[in-house]
């Protein structure tokens, strides 16, 4: 076992991650729900065509945050998307692999938020939208995993305010976790404790000013933190 | 004062430049033809942008944008001086392009116009290469474009923001195979060095290490296996590239 990998495991995993200069690959348009609530606009112009390849997106290490944090909106703004997903964290090396061996190189499963400011485009990257300061709340622990199908089973609940507003599961993707990390591994490498994730449901439930927020996998992990207010001008 | 990083006698070592050869910290100067390039630093959070020259807009058939647009890499793109890129088999056009790329200094959140510079260590090279095959319209440009494996040499030197007397006055050049192909001035960018800072720093905590790669200007053309690509920037020198194909990629990697 390598010394990453039990790092990973035994430590709080946004520690690690911001020590060893993780990287963060989200994607969007993963799950068949999504897709389908999106489907006649993704002929239209700005896009013209369903995409191709995953569509992925960076949460650099600024919006890494963990447990009980409060997290500052950018100026004048007041709500933001909670999008509960999953953590594929890498535990060795991956380049082009297939999706046959893509899950022996994940050393465990997180759990994030997965924080945006509210946008309706995604022609352009997002990066206001997904990159403000503490935009990713990350669970301290890694869940060990066997297999994809266990993946789909984990059950993500969004709590605002002790009231849960969204219970959902990975289990309807467009691309399973070792389909992803095949196709993006194909020409972009990930290293030991990167990482990617599984997905945002397209329209999460919105959070505001105030607002304390819990992503949980019921009994297994979870995140809290609030919503403050930044900057007015 | 220019710095460098080698990989030397089994170890990572910080050089400076001295008569366009490699100073090792004991004074030994080294052919830079024959040492073993690193990117001058390691990066941070890695910004670039797009269309940040009316020109290359226009090139482009995009009007200039009206808030910078800004994309991400991660450091698995980063390359060093020296070193090879390679092109895809099924790619029919991929591009240089020759930026500045402005190193932060110091943690900046809120930054004012007028401090911007405050922030910035210094200035390097960047060839930040696109496969234009792979554009789609979600997220442009798209990881597949901008963010492959190698895809962005990185240096040579990092040069003291002092020394550089205005960064917005500099020209740039590209040359394949020793043949001029780009020629610009950063003076065309649409928004500047303090803009950028400003831009980024409203909503998120710039750190020490993190790169802002400022676009590049008109210019740009199809590059293939085997041509050696120059992006030069007066004042910061000259970062060289290899262009090579799947086989000579694969049995160097």
């Amino acid at each position: 076992m390598s010394l990453v990998i039990d790092q990973l495991r035994q430590q709080c995993l946004p520690e690690v991650m911001r020590s060893l200069g993780s990287a963060v690959y989200g994607v969007v348009l993963n799950d068949q729900k999504s897709v389908a609530a999106l489907q006649p606009q993704l002929y239209a112009a700005p896009y013209k065509v369903p995409p191709a390849a995953p569509v992925l997106y960076i949460k650099p290490k600024n919006t890494f945050t963990q447990n009980n944090a409060q997290v500052t909106l950018p100026t004048n703004e007041r709500s933001v998307e909670v999008a509960a997903s999953l953590a594929l964290v890498i535990g060795q090396r991956t380049t082009a692999v297939t999706a046959d061996q893509a899950l022996a190189h994940i050393a465990g499963i997180g759990l994030v938020a997965d924080l945006s400011l509210p946008h309706n485009s995604y022609y352009r990257p997002a990066i206001r939208e997904k990159c403000f300061d503490g935009a990713l709340p990350i669970a301290d622990a890694l869940i060990s995993i066997d297999d994809s199908a266990a993946i789909g089973q984990l059950c993500l609940e969004t709590y605002i305010n002790n009231t849960l507003v969204k219970s959902h599961k990975l289990d309807n993707l467009v691309r399973s976790a070792e389909q992803l990390l095949a196709d993006v591994s194909a020409y972009m490498s990930l290293r030991p404790a990167d990482i990617l994730l599984l997905g945002v449901s397209y329209q999460a439930p919105q959070a505001k000013v105030g607002d304390k927020v819990t992503v949980s996998i019921a009994g297994r992990s979870e995140v809290s933190f609030t919503i403050e207010q930044g900057e007015q001008r | 004062m220019k710095h460098g990083r080698i990989y030397h006698n089994g170890g990572i070592v910080q050089v400076t430049e001295e008569n366009s050869r490699v100073r090792l910290a004991s004074g030994r100067l080294l052919d830079e033809k024959y040492v073993q390039w690193l990117p001058p630093l390691e990066p941070g959070t890695v910004f670039a942008l797009g269309l940040n020259y009316a020109d290359h807009a226009a090139e482009l058939s995009f009007k200039a944008p009206e808030k910078p647009l800004v994309f991400l890499k991660g450091a698995n793109a980063i390359t060093a001086h020296r070193c090879i890129t390679r092109r895809p088999a099924d790619v029919t056009y991929m591009h240089y392009e020759c930026e500045l790329a402005v190193v932060i200094g110091k943690e900046a959140k809120n930054v004012c116009r007028e401090d911007a510079y405050d922030y910035v260590a210094g200035y390097t090279i960047a060839n930040d290469y696109a496969f234009r095959d792979y554009l789609e319209n979600y997220y442009r440009p798209n990881l597949r474009v901008k963010n492959r494996d190698h895809c962005t040499p990185l240096g040579p030197w990092l040069v003291d923001r002092q020394d550089i007397a205005d960064p917005m006055q500099l020209n740039l050049y590209t040359y394949i195979n020793g043949v001029k192909t780009q020629q610009g001035s950063t003076s065309d960018m649409v928004f500047d060095i303090p803009a950028l800072i400003v831009y980024l720093s409203e909503f998120m905590t710039l750190s020490p290490g993190d790169i802002i790669l400022t676009g590049t200007p008109t210019g740009i053309a199809d590059t293939q296996p085997g041509d050696e690509i120059i992006t030069e920037i007066e004042g910061l020198g000259q970062l060289i590239n290899t262009v090579v194909d799947d086989k000579t990629w694969f049995e160097s990697n």
